[in-house]
C-alpha cells in the first residue's frame, strides 16, 4: 500500500499548494455576487457555475477549502498542545493528580462530542463577524479535541516515567519540571505527532458537521461545512449535479489523510 | 476461573462511584456554564424605563442575579435532585415536559441505528475475516471507509434526499466505526496461536468464530458497544435536525440556535448519564470475560 499513502500524500500536496494560492488561482472573490447570472451552469467564466446569489462557486470552494484545510492542522496543534499539558503532566506526577485529570479526560470522553460542541458554541455570541467566527469554530474544536489525546499521552508519559534515563536524570538530580521539559516531553513527541494527524480529518468533518447546521463559519466566508449546506436545496440537485464537487473534494481529502496516517494510526 | 464476588461488588461500587462524581462534576460545569451565560438572570421587564432603580433591583434580586457561583451551584443541583429541571426560553416549556415527549423518540432512533449498526457491521467483519479473500477484505474495508469520510450531516441529507427513513441514517453513521474497531479486533485474535491450531486441526469455520475468536474478543467488543452508544447520541443532532425527527437531537440544535443554556446543559448532562451508565455496563459484562480468559 506504499503507492496508495505516496497518491495521497501527492494529492494532499496539490490540494494545499493550490487553495494557498487561492488568491492568484480563483477567477473571482469569495463574496462578489454576479447579479445577472444567479444559479448559472459551469462555463468558461465560472467553471462550477453560480450559487443562488451569483457567487462564482469554483473560487468559493477554493477559499473554503483553504479556511478547512488550514485551521484543521491549527485546531489540531492546539489539541496536540493541550494533551501535552495535560497528558504529559497527568503522567509524569502520577499518583492522585493523574487519578484526578484522568477523572476529567474520561468524563470529557463520555460526553457526545456534538453536545458538548453546539453547547460551549451557544454561550459564545452567534452575530459574529466571518473571521470570529472561524477562529470560534477552530479554537472551540481545539479546546474540546485534546481528551482522546491526552488518554494516549498520559498512558506514554507513565511508561516513560520508569525508564531508565528518567530514572538516571532523577538520580543525577534533574529537576521535575527539567525533567519533564528535557527529557519527557521530546520522547512524546512521536505519539503527539500522530495525535496531531489523526485529529485533522475529525476536525475537518466535525467542521462540516457544524457547518450544515448553520452553527459553523458565518457567511460570507466560505468553508466545506458551508459550502455544504448548499445540499440542502435537494429539489435543485439532480438537474445540478456540480453541486457535489465540494462534498467529493472533502470526501477525497478525508480519505488521503487516512491512507497517509494509517501507519500512524497504529502508533497512537 | 471464576469472578471472587468481593471484587466484582467492589467494582460496581467502583463504577456507581464514577456515575456519582460524573453527575457532580457535570452537575457543577453545567451549573457554571448557566450561571455565567450571557443574559443569565435577566427579563424584559428590566428594560421598562418606567421602572426606578430599586425595581430592577428587586427584580434581579428576584432573578438571583446576584447570586455567587457556589450559592448558585447549590440551589442548582438542589432544584435537580427534586426533578425541578428549570424552564426552556426558547420553548417557553419546563425542559421536564419537553424531555418526556422527546427522550422516547431518540430512544427509538439510537435503538434502531445502533442494532442495525452492529448487525451490519460485526456481519461484514466476520465475513472479510473468516473468508480470509482479499477481494472480500478490500470491498468490505472501501465501503466503510467512504462511509467514515462523509460528514454525519451529508449522510443525513442524502438520506432526505432518497425520501429514505431518518434512522436508517444513524445505522449507517455509527457502522462504519463498529465495523472498523470489530475487524481489527477479530483480525488480531484469529491470528492467537490457539485458533490457528484448531484451524489445523480441521474445526470448521463457525466453530472457530463462535469457540475460539469470539470469547477472545468478546470483551472489547462490549467497551467498543459502550463507546458506541456516545457515537449514536452525537450522530442524532444532524439526524434529527436533518430529517426533522422531534427527538432530543433536534431539541439540543434549536436551544443552541435560541441560546438556551439551561435547556441546553440539561440535555449534555443527561446524554453524558447515559452514555457513562452504558459504558459502565459494558464493562462490569465484559469482567466474568475477561476473568474466564485469565
Amino acid at each position: 500500500m506504499k503507492w496508495a499513502r505516496l497518491a495521497s500524500i501527492v494529492f494532499l500536496a496539490v490540494v494545499t499548494v493550490v487553495c494557498l494560492l487561492a488568491n492568484v488561482v480563483a477567477p473571482d472573490s469569495y463574496a462578489h455576487q454576479f447579479r445577472d447570472v444567479p444559479d448559472a451552469a459551469p462555463s468558461h467564466q465560472h467553471l462550477l457555475g453560480t450559487d443562488d446569489l451569483g457567487r462564482d462557486r469554483f473560487s468559493r470552494l477554493l477559499f473554503g477549502t483553504r479556511v478547512s484545510l488550514l485551521l484543521a492542522p491549527a485546531a489540531a496543534l492546539l489539541a496536540s498542545v493541550l494533551a501535552a499539558m495535560i497528558g504529559g503532566v497527568a503522567g509524569f506526577a502520577g499518583g492522585w493528580v493523574q487519578g484526578g485529570v484522568m477523572a476529567v479526560t474520561d468524563l470529557f470522553l463520555s460526553m457526545p462530542w456534538l453536545f458538548l460542541l453546539i453547547t460551549v458554541r451557544a454561550l459564545l455570541p452567534l452575530n459574529v463577524s466571518p473571521l470570529t467566527s472561524v477562529a470560534i469554530t477552530f479554537a472551540l474544536l481545539g479546546c474540546l479535541g485534546w481528551a482522546t489525546a491526552a488518554r494516549v499521552v498520559c498512558a506514554n508519559a507513565r511508561t516513560l516515567r520508569n525508564s531508565d534515563f528518567i530514572l538516571l536524570a532523577q538520580a543525577s538530580g534533574c529537576s521535575g519540571f527539567r525533567l519533564l521539559i528535557r527529557h519527557l516531553i521530546p520522547n512524546l513527541m512521536p505519539v503527539l505527532y500522530a495525535q496531531f494527524w489523526i485529529s485533522i480529518p475529525v476536525f475537518i468533518l466535525t467542521e462540516a458537521n457544524l457547518g450544515i447546521l448553520g452553527l459553523g463559519v458565518a457567511e460570507p466566508l466560505p468553508s466545506w461545512g458551508s459550502l455544504l449546506r448548499e445540499l440542502e436545496g435537494f429539489s435543485t440537485l439532480s438537474a445540478q449535479p456540480w453541486q457535489f464537487v465540494p462534498l467529493i473534494l472533502l470526501i477525497l481529502t478525508v480519505s488521503c489523510f487516512h491512507v497517509a496516517t494509517q501507519k500512524l494510526e497504529d502508533w497512537a | 476461573m471464576q469472578t471472587p464476588p468481593g471484587y466484582s461488588m467492589r467494582r460496581i461500587l467502583q463504577l456507581m462511584a464514577r456515575i456519582a462524581v460524573v453527575l457532580v462534576l457535570g452537575g457543577f460545569c453545567g451549573a457554571t456554564l448557566v450561571r455565567l451565560a450571557p443574559g443569565f438572570g435577566t427579563s424584559e421587564e428590566e428594560l421598562d424605563t418606567r421602572l426606578s432603580q430599586g425595581s430592577v433591583e428587586a427584580l434581579r434580586q428576584a432573578h438571583h442575579t446576584d447570586e455567587s457561583l457556589g450559592g448558585f451551584y447549590i440551589r442548582y443541583l438542589g432544584q435537580l435532585l427534586h426533578g425541578d429541571l428549570g424552564m426552556s426560553e426558547t420553548f417557553q416549556q419546563p425542559v421536564r415536559q419537553l424531555l418526556a415527549e422527546r427522550f422516547p423518540e431518540t430512544l427509538k432512533s439510537v435503538g434502531l441505528g445502533l442494532v442495525l449498526a452492529w448487525v451490519a457491521g460485526l456481519a461484514l467483519a466476520v465475513v472479510a475475516v473468516m473468508s480470509r479473500l482479499w477481494l472480500v477484505d478490500l470491498a468490505t474495508s472501501l465501503l466503510a471507509s467512504i462511509l467514515l469520510c462523509i460528514p454525519a450531516a451529508v449522510l443525513a441529507l442524502l438520506f432526505v434526499f432518497a425520501q429514505a427513513p431518518g434512522r436508517l441514517a444513524l445505522g449507517l453513521i455509527v457502522f462504519p466505526k463498529i465495523f472498523h474497531y470489530a475487524k481489527n479486533l477479530l483480525a488480531q485474535s484469529a491470528m492467537l496461536p490457539h485458533v490457528l491450531m484448531a484451524r489445523a486441526k480441521g474445526a470448521g469455520g463457525f466453530r472457530v468464530l463462535v469457540w475460539h475468536i469470539l470469547p477472545v474478543a468478546g470483551p472489547q467488543l462490549l467497551a467498543l458497544a459502550g463507546v458506541s452508544v456516545s457515537l449514536a447520541f452525537a450522530a442524532a443532532i444532524p439526524v434529527e435536525v436533518l430529517c426533522d425527527l422531534p427527538g432530543i437531537g433536534q431539541l439540543a440544535w434549536r436551544a443552541a440556535q435560541g441560546r438556551d443554556m439551561e435547556l441546553l446543559v440539561i440535555l449534555t448532562m443527561i446524554v453524558t448519564l447515559v452514555t457513562v451508565v452504558a459504558n459502565s455496563a459494558a464493562e462490569l459484562l465484559a469482567q466474568p470475560m475477561r476473568a474466564g480468559d485469565a
